[in-house]
């Protein structure tokens, strides 16, 4: 069991000589296993959040407690994927996956054995000793989120994971993304622009403001699960989509 | 005109073959290009077009050559020499290299050192040579020290360079990842600079080849250097030519030697374009 909880949190950076807020008290409370997802206008203080809780930068105030222990500015207490696949090009997709492993000190040969029926399971059978080049981008995000996977921490961070990807290759990574979150019940943190991406994955939304970032509203999103593309046709999927297509373009029409 | 194809065969592209086919044409064809130039070098000399006593002749060549391997020290000379350059070439690329990597560690410390390195690579080290050979002697170590000098700061600037592009989110990936400053050091500095350092040591070897050179034109009692001298010095002509046809085949033994290394250290990955 792993609450979340984010106090407070803000950050600011100083621009010439007048500070800015990046991100501005944000508070949040999120329960183990659930899926929640972040959305909001463009330099909303999203990643900032997500490296504060990563424990990658120090917040200006706040703190953030994973149950109950501060872990602010600590760093390897949650998984954390970013929209770039990062994986090391000279590495063989399986070496990839394991260097969480390797930096905590587990042996390749044990850490390989571990990973491998995951690889299999998860759609990579046969790309296991190939190069990152060689394989598409859904498919290299695939082996990114393994490898988060296999650093085996409760919360799990993903900041975009399939923004740069093509629209048919991201409904099926959502999919796959369900299965593994279904499969391991892990506190995921999602971040995304794409509004049909969090209803259709997330438990609850957080929309955030314009620059600096403050939280403004908290969606419950009460669909059933599993989902699937009938989801998206759903009455109550609609209606919130509306509900946050219209706060988005408020945000919009604010920062103009 | 295209031939045309029976229904029955589908004609099915082999790339493989043509760039192998094309590899032996073009080998062919070198050979053939070196052989009509050795053979006009020969003809010219004997019917008096060039003269030989400058152009010497590649069977007069051959002929002094061997003499100077049964009855001179040619081929110590040869290993005096190699021996120097290769020396000075790893103990100078390695070195280099270890000082370039160390600028990752602190921004402080690579922006004090950074203009320095770039000022010490302006120096013609080789004007440094008659200094470096009283301080160190006639001996091999004058020799070495002056190949590694030529190629020290070469692998420097080129590992401060791979240093420079590190990618940060590599490194934030790791550290969320629970990595420690040396977890990311080995696992993507160091990969990541090594087509930096590949690149350049097919620069460094010849860099190597040349300090050595200058350091036995100076002053040596042995090397293939120190056997051109002699010889210029003594008017025969020939045995310059064979010196200078020895160092070549040195640089290209040693050439080949770096695209082996080269090889084996890129092996898996796309060369840095």
């Amino acid at each position: 069991m792993s609450e979340l909880k984010i106090v407070n949190c803000s950050k600011y950076y100083k621009k010439n000589g007048k500070p800015m807020g990046a991100l501005e008290n944000a508070t949040m409370n999120v329960e183990n296993g659930r899926f929640v997802s972040i959305i909001g206008p463009s330099g909303c203080g999203k990643s900032t959040l997500f490296n504060i809780i990563a424990g990658l930068i120090q917040p200006s105030s706040g703190e953030v407690l994973l149950d109950g222990k501060d872990i602010t500015r600590e760093t390897g207490n949650v998984g954390y994927m970013l929209q770039k696949d990062l994986l090391l090009p000279w590495r063989s997709i399986l070496d990839n996956v394991i260097i969480g492993l390797e930096i905590r000190g587990i042996p390749k040969k044990i850490a390989r054995e571990r990973a491998l029926p995951m690889l299999q399971k998860y759609g990579l059978g046969g790309f296991e000793y190939d190069h990152p080049d060689a394989l598409s981008g859904g498919m290299r995000q695939r082996a990114g989120l393994i490898r988060t996977l296999l650093y085996d921490k409760d919360v799990i961070l993903l900041d975009e994971p399939f923004g740069a990807l093509d629209a048919q290759t991201r409904m099926q990574m959502q999919n796959w993304l369900l299965q593994i979150w279904s499969d391991f019940k892990k506190t995921i943190l999602f971040v995304t622009h794409d509004i049909d991406e969090a209803i259709y994955l997330s438990d609850e939304i957080h929309v955030f403001t314009h620059r600096p970032g403050k939280i403004k509203a908290t969606i419950e999103v009460d669909l059933p699960r599993p989902r699937s593309e009938k989801t998206l046709m759903d009455d109550r999927f609609l209606t919130l989509k509306r509900e946050l297509l219209l706060m988005l373009r408020e945000e919009r029409v604010s920062s103009e | 005109m295209p031939e045309k194809l029976k229904n029955s065969e589908p004609f099915i592209e082999d790339p493989t073959i043509q760039t192998s086919k094309l590899r032996k044409r073009a080998f062919i064809g070198q050979m053939l290009v070196g052989g009509i130039l050795i053979f006009l070098w020969e003809f010219l000399t004997r019917i008096g077009w060039l003269d030989s006593y400058y152009w010497s002749s590649p069977s007069t060549i051959i002929r002094t050559g061997w003499t100077a391997i049964t009855q001179g020290t040619l081929l110590q000379d040869l290993a005096y020499t190699s021996g120097s350059t290769i020396l000075g070439f790893i103990l100078g690329t390695a070195a280099g290299y270890l000082l370039g990597l160390s600028f990752w560690w602190s921004k402080l410390y690579s922006r004090i050192f950074e203009p320095y390195m770039i000022a010490f690579n302006a120096i013609p080290k080789l004007a440094l040579a008659p200094v470096l050979v009283i301080m160190f002697g006639i001996g091999f170590d004058s020799k070495v020290i002056l190949a590694f000098l030529m190629t020290i700061i070469v692998a420097a600037i080129a590992a401060y360079s791979g240093v420079q592009n590190v990618d940060q989110d590599l490194e934030k990936m790791l550290v969320s990842l629970g990595a420690k400053r040396r977890h990311v050091f080995m696992k993507v500095v160091v990969p990541t600079t090594i087509p930096w350092i590949v690149s350049i040591l097919k620069i460094n070897i010849s860099l190597a080849l040349a300090g050595t050179i200058v350091g036995e034109f100076i002053s040596s009692r042995q090397g293939i250097g120190r056997m051109i001298l002699y010889a210029g010095q003594v008017l025969n002509i020939d045995l310059v030519w064979v010196g200078v046809v020895v160092l070549s085949l040195l640089s290209i033994v040693m050439y080949l030697g770096t695209l082996w290394l080269e090889r084996a250290l890129m092996k898996g990955r796309t060369p840095k374009s």
